[in-house]
C-alpha cells in the first residue's frame, strides 16, 4: 500500500502521467466492479481449498496452502503493478479476461489433473498463484485509473470498503448456496462470465480511457461464450470427472452430517470411499475384514473361551460383523458407528448389504450411532464384551485421533472382560510406522498386552493390526477352517515384521496431546 | 478476502464497520434472554429498602454467599464434623461467579470455566481433587497426576486472525525474527521469576497467592502497570503486547495498562511446574501446569463443594443486614425472595463470603472500622453469553479447539463448552466471553447494565462473524448474563496495599472469605479464603484444628 500511496502522492502533479486527463468516468459504476471482481477473486481461492480438500483429504493443509499460496501472490500481483506503466484501461479489461479464463476453468482442471495427470499439486499452485498474482493487480490498477477522478481519501475508502463487502458476500455465499446449488464446477464458471463480463463491461465504462475497443470487445465475447459453454455442459463434466477420479461407475454417493460416501462398481468389484479415500474394495475386503476379525476370537478360543458378546466400533459397512457372526457361539453383537447414513446403507444398498450378507439385519445385531468416546463413557459399567473390534478411520483429524488416545483405549479395556480380547486397525506399518507403533505404545500404556500383526491388502498395501487383551496371552495358532485368506499358517505368519517395519520407539497419544494426529499427516504426506 | 497485503487497516475497520450497522436494524432468527445475576434486589439492598427480621433461629456459624469461597467454607467446617451452620445465597442456584447452566444440548458455564492441575504445594485443591475422583495418582513427593479425560483434551487453542484459524495462541503467523526474539526473552523473564525463591524459600508466585513471597523486590512489582515492567525491560513487540494484554484481559479483565505487574506476571509465573523444588533448570524444561475443565466449567467443584451442605444451603436468601446487639451476638437479617418475607439468624460466627462491595451495604459498622478502606476494590464487568448451536459453522484452517479467540476483537473469544463432553460433531455450546477493561469501571458497568438482550446478542453475533459468517444461522438460542461485578481487578498498588491485608481481617466475629481478598479472581484464591476463614472461625469456637491449607 505504502508504496501505491507514495507513487501516487508524487504522481499527483506529475507530467509524465500515464493516464491521460479525461473528464467524467463513472465512477459509482467503476466501484461496483470493486465488489464484483472481490467476490469473484475469494470464490475461487474458496473452489480451490474445497477442491483440494475433497481430493486429498486433510483441509487444513489445503486449505492452509491455497490461501498461503494464493495471499503471497496477490502481493506479488499488487508489487508488480508499478511496472504497468501506461494504458492502464486496457491492462484492466485483460488482466478482467485472463482472470475469468484461469478463475471460471480451475475447477475444470483441476477436476482433470487429478484424474489424467500425476501432476495434480503443481497444477494447483501453479493456478492459485496465477489466479493470486492477476487479482492482486486489479485493484491498484483500477485504483490508479480512478484516483483522477476521486479525491484520494475517498478513494481508498471507497474502494477497500467495496472490496470487504464483495468478500463478505462471497464468504456467504460459498457455503450456504453455490456449493450446495451449483456445486465446484459450476461455481467458477459461473463466476469466470461473471469476471469476463466486468471486462466487457469495462470497455463501456473506460470508453474514453480506450482508443479503439472493437478488437478488445471481441475477445470479451470468445471468453464469454467460452465459459457459457462450460456452464451448460459442466452438468456432465462433473459426472465424468467424479467418474475419472473413482475410475469406476458411482452406483451411491450421498453427503451426511459427517462425510461424503461414494459408492462405485466397475470390473467385476465395487468399492467404498468415504471423503474421497478408499474404505475398502469387494476384491480384496476379505483378507481385510478376516485379519481384523479371526485373529481375536482365535486367541480368546485358546484359553477355552467362547465368545457370546462382541463390541464393534465404527465398521458400519457390517463386513466385520459379517465374519463374527461366522462363530457359532456369538450371541450379541454391539455395532457402534457414528454415521446413521452408513449403517443405513450397509442395511438397505444392495451390492453392500449383499456383500456384507445382510449382517446389520441379524437379530443378534443392534446398532447404536454415537461416538464411540461418548458411547463408552455412558455405557453401564456393568456391560463388558469378551470381544472388541476397533475398525476406525485413520487417525487423519483431532476428533478420530481421539479414539486412538490412553484414554479410549482405557475404557475400551473396562467393558472387556479380563480375558477378553480387542483388535484395532492400526494404519500402515510400511507407510506410517512411527504412527504404527505409537497406537501399540499407546495401547500398552493404557494397561494391554499388545501382538501387533499385518498382512498385505492389495487395495491398500501393507497393512496392520494391535491385538490386545488385558492378560499376556501367546500369538494365537488355530482359525476358522473355511477362510477365504486366513489359515492356521498363514495367522501365525501376520504376527512376524519384517525389519522395515519392525517397532520404533514412540510417544503415548494421549487426549491432551494428541500426538498421534501429527505424526500420521507427517508420514503419510511422504506418499500423496 | 484479506488484502491485508496492501489495505490500510483502518479503512478495513470501516469496512466492517459499515456492514455490521446495516445488519443491526434487522431481527435476530434466534431466541434467548438475559439471566441474573438478581440485580434489582441488589439494588433494594442498597439502598436498604428490604424488611427486617424479628425473630432469630440459632445457629452457630452463618456463611454468607454460596460462591467457591462459602461453599469452601461449608466444606472445610463438614469436614471437621461442624455441622452447626447455614449457607446462604442471594440467587436461586449456587455457585456464584462459577455457576453453570444446562439445557438439551449439554451443561455449560456462566463464569468460572477451568482450574490448572494443582501442585503438591496446594494441598488443599489436591484434596479436593482426589476427593472427586479427578487424580491417578497422587505419591507422596511428587506431583500428582490429574486423569486424562479431566484436562482439556487437544486441540487446546486456536486464534483467528488474517481470515483464518491457527494453531496455539501466540501468533507465529508473520511474526518477525525479532517478535520471536522478544517472545523468548519474556519467558525467560518468567522463568527467573518462577524459580526465585527469598531468605526463607519461599517462592516469588505461588498459588494460593497467600503462600508467596513479600519480599520488597517482588512486592515492588505490584507497584507499576505490567506495561511499565514491559517497556523498562525494553519490551517492543506487538504480538507480545497483544499475548500478554490478552492474558490480563482473561484472568482479570483488565489491561496492560490497569494491571499491576505483578498480577500480569502472576498468570504467567505461578503455574510454572518445576521438577525439583528450586532446580532453576528443570523450571526452563517444564511447562506449565495443564488445565483442568469440564462441560459446566468450575459449576463440577460447586456441585462437590455443595454435598457438603447437606440442606443447609438456603438459595435465594439475599442478606441484608448484620448487626451486633451485644457482644458475640450476631444477628443476620436476610429476605426470602420467594415468600418475600424478612428471615433472621442469631450466629456466633459469621462467615462473610459475599463480594467485597456487598460487604459494604451489608455490615453497617464494617464502615466504622475502616473507613476509607473498602473503596479501593473496584470490579471489572463482564458479559458473558451461551450460544447454543444447532450444528457448528464451517471455517478454513485449523479446527475448532477449547479456547478460540479472536485478534482483532476486544472479546476473548469463546470456549467450546461440549469440547469436555468429547462431542465434535452436531449441536454445541459456545461459551463466549467479553470482558470491559477500560480504566472507568462505573461508566462501562452503566453502559453494560444498559445494554437489553437485543443489544448484548447482536454484539455477539458481530464479533463472532468475523470469524464465522454464518453463525447467525448456526444459532438455535443465545443467552446472556451481564456480570456488573465480575472479578476484583489488580491495579497496580491493590494487591500489595494495606487495604487489601485489613479487609482480611475479621469485625466483631465476622471474618471474612472472597477471592476479592487476593486481588486476584481465582478458583484456587477463593478456596483458600474460604478455608482460612473457616479454620479461623474452628480455632475460635474452640476446635482444635489441624490446617488444609
Ligand atoms: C466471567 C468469569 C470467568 C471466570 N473464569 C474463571 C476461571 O476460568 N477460573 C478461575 O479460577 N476463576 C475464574 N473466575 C473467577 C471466579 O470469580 C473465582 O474462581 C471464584 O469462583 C470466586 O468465588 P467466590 O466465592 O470468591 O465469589 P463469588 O463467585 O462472587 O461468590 C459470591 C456469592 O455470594 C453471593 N452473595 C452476594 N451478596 C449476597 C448477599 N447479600 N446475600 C447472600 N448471598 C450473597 C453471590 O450471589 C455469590 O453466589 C471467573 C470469573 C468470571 C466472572
Amino acid at each position: 500500500m505504502s508504496d501505491d500511496m507514495r507513487e501516487a502522492g508524487l504522481e499527483a502533479g506529475a507530467v509524465a502521467e500515464a493516464v491521460p486527463q479525461v473528464p467524467a468516468l463513472q465512477a459509482p459504476l467503476l466501484f461496483l466492479s470493486v465488489l464484483l471482481i472481490a467476490s469473484c477473486g475469494l470464490i475461487y481461492e474458496l473452489v480451490a481449498g474445497t477442491l483440494a480438500s475433497y481430493l486429498l483429504g486433510d483441509s487444513v493443509l489445503q486449505f492452509s496452502t491455497v490461501i498461503g499460496v494464493y495471499l503471497s501472490a496477490m502481493g506479488l500481483g499488487s508489487w508488480l503493478s508499478r511496472y504497468v506503466q501506461k494504458g492502464l484501461a486496457h491492462r484492466f479489461v485483460h488482466i478482467e479476461l485472463a482472470v475469468a479464463l484461469l478463475g471460471g476453468l480451475s475447477a475444470p482442471v483441476l477436476f482433470l489433473a487429478f484424474a489424467k495427470t500425476q501432476a495434480f499439486r503443481p497444477v494447483l499452485y501453479t493456478l492459485v498463484g496465477g489466479i493470486g498474482t492477476l487479482v492482486g493487480l486489479e485493484i491498484p490498477l483500477l485504483m490508479r485509473i480512478l484516483r483522477q477522478q476521486v479525491a484520494f481519501k475517498d478513494l481508498v475508502a471507497g474502494v477497500l470498503t467495496l472490496d470487504y463487502i464483495g468478500a463478505l458476500f462471497a464468504s456467504l455465499l460459498f457455503p450456504l448456496f453455490l456449493m450446495p446449488r451449483l456445486g465446484l464446477v459450476r461455481t467458477s464458471l459461473v463466476f469466470g462470465l461473471v469476471n469476463a463480463l466486468v471486462g466487457l463491461w469495462s470497455t463501456k465504462l473506460l470508453r474514453p480511457l480506450l482508443g479503439g475497443v472493437f478488437l478488445l470487445r471481441v475477445k470479451c465475447l470468445v471468453v464469454i461464450a467460452l465459459l457459457a459453454a462450460g456452464v451448460a455442459g459442466a452438468g456432465r463434466f462433473t459426472l465424468l470427472a467424479e467418474e475419472e477420479i473413482f475410475q469406476d461407475e458411482i452406483v451411491f454417493s450421498k453427503t451426511s452430517a459427517y462425510q461424503r460416501i461414494v459408492l462405485t462398481h466397475g470390473r467385476g468389484s465395487f468399492q467404498l470411499f468415504l471423503n474421497g479415500s478408499l474404505q475398502f474394495s469387494s476384491a480384496d475386503e476379505y483378507r481385510y475384514h478376516e485379519a481384523l476379525v479371526h485373529p481375536a476370537f482365535a486367541a480368546l478360543e485358546a484359553k477355552g473361551l467362547k465368545a457370546k458378546r462382541v463390541l464393534v466400533c465404527g465398521g458400519g459397512d457390517g463386513l466385520a460383523v459379517r465374519e463374527i457372526l461366522k462363530h457359532p457361539g456369538v450371541q450379541e453383537v454391539v455395532l457402534v458407528d457414528l454415521d446413521p447414513a452408513m449403517t443405513e446403507m450397509a442395511t438397505k444398498q444392495p451390492l453392500l448389504a449383499e456383500l456384507n450378507r445382510h449382517a446389520l439385519q441379524d437379530g443378534r445385531v443392534k446398532v447404536l450411532n454415537m461416538d464411540a468416546m461418548v458411547a463408552l463413557g455412558d455405557m453401564a459399567p456393568s456391560l463388558r464384551f469378551d470381544i472388541a473390534i476397533v475398525d476406525f478411520p485413520d487417525p487423519h483429524s483431532y476428533s478420530v485421533g481421539k479414539l486412538y488416545t490412553t484414554r479410549f483405549y482405557r475404557l475400551l479395556k473396562e467393558h472387556l472382560n479380563p480375558e477378553g480380547f480387542a483388535s484395532v486397525q492400526s494404519t500402515s506399518p510400511l507407510m506410517a510406522r512411527r504412527s504404527f507403533w505409537c497406537i501399540a505404545a499407546t495401547m500398552e500404556a493404557a494397561g494391554f498386552a499388545v501382538r501387533p500383526y499385518n498382512l498385505a491388502v492389495p487395495s491398500f498395501g501393507v497393512w496392520g493390526f494391535s491385538l490386545a487383551s488385558p492378560a499376556p496371552f501367546a500369538v494365537p495358532a488355530r482359525t476358522l477352517p473355511d477362510l477365504r485368506h486366513l489359515t492356521d499358517e498363514t495367522m501365525q505368519s501376520m504376527f512376524a515384521f519384517p525389519k522395515d517395519m519392525d517397532r520404533v520407539p514412540s510417544e503415548v497419544n494421549r487426549l491432551d496431546n494428541q500426538v498421534l494426529v501429527h505424526l500420521y499427516s507427517t508420514e503419510w504426506k511422504r506418499w500423496s | 478476502m484479506k488484502r491485508r497485503a496492501f489495505l490500510e487497516a483502518s479503512a478495513a475497520a470501516a469496512a466492517t464497520g459499515s456492514v455490521a450497522c446495516r445488519r443491526r436494524r434487522r431481527g435476530l432468527p434466534f431466541d434467548g434472554e438475559l439471566i441474573g445475576p438478581n440485580m434489582e434486589l441488589g439494588h433494594a439492598m442498597r439502598d436498604l429498602q428490604l424488611p427486617s427480621a424479628s425473630t432469630f433461629e440459632p445457629v452457630d456459624v452463618v456463611i454468607i454467599g454460596a460462591g467457591i469461597a462459602g461453599l469452601s467454607a461449608a466444606w472445610r467446617l463438614a469436614g471437621q464434623g461442624f455441622k452447626n451452620f447455614v449457607v446462604l445465597e442471594l440467587e436461586e442456584v449456587a455457585g456464584g461467579t462459577a455457576r453453570a447452566g444446562r439445557n438439551h444440548v449439554g451443561a455449560f458455564p456462566w463464569g468460572a470455566h477451568y482450574i490448572p492441575a494443582p501442585s503438591r504445594d496446594n494441598p488443599a485443591l489436591v484434596r479436593l481433587f482426589q476427593e472427586c475422583g479427578l487424580l491417578e495418582s497422587n505419591l507422596p513427593g511428587a506431583e500428582p497426576v490429574v486423569k486424562e479425560q479431566f484436562l482439556v483434551r487437544a486441540p487446546e487453542e486456536r486464534i483467528f486472525a488474517y481470515g483464518q484459524w491457527w494453531e496455539g495462541l501466540y501468533l507465529r503467523a508473520g511474526a518477525s525474527v525479532d517478535d520471536e526474539v522478544q517472545h523468548a526473552r519474556f519467558f525467560e523473564e518468567v522463568n527467573r521469576l518462577a524459580s526465585w525463591r527469598d531468605a526463607r524459600g519461599r517462592r516469588a508466585f505461588a498459588i494460593p497467592r497467600a503462600k508467596c513471597s513479600d519480599d520488597p523486590e517482588m512486592q515492588s512489582l505490584d507497584r507499576q502497570t505490567f506495561m511499565e515492567w514491559l517497556q523498562r525491560r525494553k519490551f517492543t513487540s506487538q504480538r507480545l503486547y497483544w499475548m500478554l494484554d490478552y492474558s490480563c484481559r482473561d484472568d482479570y479483565g483488565s489491561t496492560l495498562e490497569t494491571t499491576s505487574a505483578w498480577a500480569g506476571l502472576f498468570y504467567y509465573c505461578a503455574r510454572k511446574q518445576l521438577r525439583k523444588d528450586g532446580d532453576a533448570k528443570a523450571a526452563l524444561l517444564e511447562d506449565s501446569h495443564p488445565l483442568v475443565a469440564w462441560p459446566e466449567g468450575n459449576g463440577f467443584m460447586v456441585e462437590h463443594l455443595g454435598k457438603a451442605c447437606e440442606g443447609r444451603l438456603r438459595t435465594g436468601h439475599a442478606v441484608t443486614t448484620i448487626r451486633r446487639p451485644t457482644e458475640g451476638v450476631l444477628h443476620v437479617h436476610a429476605f426470602d425472595v420467594k415468600t418475600k418475607a424478612a428471615v433472621g439468624f442469631q450466629a456466633r460466627k459469621v462467615i462473610f463470603a459475599g463480594p467485597l462491595h456487598v460487604a459494604n451495604h451489608v455490615i453497617p459498622s464494617l464502615w466504622e472500622a475502616r473507613p476509607e478502606g473498602l473503596n479501593d476494590f473496584i470490579h471489572s464487568p463482564w458479559l458473558v453469553a451461551n450460544l447454543t448451536l444447532r450444528q457448528r459453522p464451517d471455517e478454513p484452517g485449523f479446527p475448532l479447539a477449547w479456547d478460540n479467540v479472536l485478534r482483532d476483537s476486544p472479546s476473548l473469544g469463546y470456549v467450546v463448552a461440549s469440547h469436555q463432553a468429547m462431542k465434535d460433531h452436531g449441536p454445541a455450546v459456545f461459551t463466549y466471553y467479553y470482558p470491559f477493561p477500560d480504566a472507568d469501571v462505573r461508566a462501562s458497568r452503566a453502559q453494560l447494565m444498559a445494554m437489553d438482550w437485543k443489544a448484548c446478542a447482536q454484539l455477539v453475533v458481530d464479533d463472532l462473524k468475523k470469524a464465522h459468517p454464518d453463525i447467525e444461522r448456526c444459532i438455535a438460542r443465545l443467552d446472556v448474563m451481564r456480570w456488573g461485578h465480575a472479578m476484583v481487578r489488580p491495579k497496580p498498588g491493590f494487591c500489595w496495599g494495606v487495604a487489601l491485608q485489613q479487609a482480611r481481617e475479621p469485625v466483631h466475629g465476622i471474618h471474612f472469605a472472597h477471592t476479592d481478598l487476593s486481588g486476584l479472581a481465582l478458583f484456587e484464591e477463593a478456596q483458600d479464603h474460604g478455608l482460612r476463614a473457616a479454620e479461623e472461625v474452628l480455632a475460635s469456637l474452640g476446635y482444635a484444628a489441624a490446617s488444609w491449607r
